[in-house]
């Protein structure tokens, strides 16, 4: 094995970096063989990969707790914007 | 006759607008849109009043073209792009700090997780939604403490899915430093993810 590539498939730092470009933008197909052959051989890695997706879906389905403004503040907003129409 | 037409189509656009509505129909949607791209109330009211106003400002330049919802929709965006700005241009020095920190979690020599930084499995069943729901919180505390310069990036890539180019090109960032920061704020939200959880 070439001295580069075996390199890159043991180096889980270089493999989670191509999981996570992968996931969101574009790899090569030289670097997808890599991280094919890296995920075959590591578990840990195989397990962050699962976890990285994982968040992602908890970021994008996140629910505010609070979704809605309060009253107080709405009426505030309701006025001000009164106010400046009828400065025209 | 140029203006003759112009001052027309204002008249007609107007008459599609009606600002005495927006507290109403569009306040808690503008507030939800920047709570999730954002995570902080304080911010996103602030966000959604900046946004009626200067609505308000630009009523002669609205175009018909879009709806009234779609345009307060496009003037929060720029004012969310704007923040994500600010707080990116006051953190350069994070970036130095993104590769620092790198060395916490790998090897130096050969990439491999150092072992007290090795991802274990959550051991949840990803289909409960209370589980989910849990770590949806844990998460959000996670969030809070990333560089802010990570944080908008993250958010920026996952709410909007926008082309990293354009988030590079709002954030003043080469592409490299994009992923090398997407890259860190995974392993980071990860590590912080099991600290809490177990």
């Amino acid at each position: 094995m070439k001295g580069a590539l075996k390199k890159i498939i043991y180096n889980c730092k270089q493999a989670t970096f191509l999981i996570e470009k992968k996931t969101l933008g574009k790899i090569s197909a030289a670097e997808a063989l890599q991280l094919k052959i890296h995920l075959a051989g590591c578990s840990v890695c195989r397990t962050f990969q699962q976890q990285s997706i994982l968040i992602n879906h908890l970021f994008t389905s996140f629910e505010p707790e609070e979704p809605t403004l309060d009253n107080d503040f709405k009426i505030n907003l309701q006025q001000r914007i009164e106010k400046e129409l009828n400065k025209n | 006759m140029n203006d003759d037409k112009t001052a027309t189509t204002e008249i007609v656009d107007l008459q599609e607008l009606d600002p005495v509505a927006w507290v109403e129909k569009y306040a808690d949607y503008l507030y939800r849109f920047a709570m999730m791209r954002l995570r902080d109330e304080e911010v996103a009211r602030d966000l959604v009043q900046d946004t009626f106003l200067a609505a308000l400002q630009q009523l002669a330049k609205f175009e018909g073209r879009s709806n009234e919802k779609t345009w307060l929709t496009a003037i929060i965006k720029n004012k969310i792009a704007d923040f994500y700005r600010k707080q990116s241009s006051k953190n350069l020095k994070e970036l130095a700090l993104v590769e620092n920190e790198q060395l916490d979690f790998f090897e130096n020599d050969n990439g491999h997780w150092k072992s007290p930084h090795q991802p274990q499995p959550f051991g949840l069943d990803a289909d409960n939604p209370l589980l989910i729901k849990e770590l949806g919180l844990i998460l959000d505390a996670c969030l809070k403490k990333l560089p802010a310069l990570w944080f908008s990036v993250f958010s920026m890539k996952h709410m909007d899915d926008l082309a990293s180019a354009k988030i590079c090109a709002t954030l003043k960032l080469s592409d490299s430093n994009f992923w090398v920061i997407m890259h860190r704020t995974k392993i980071n939200l990860r590590a912080c993810l099991q600290k809490h959880w177990n």
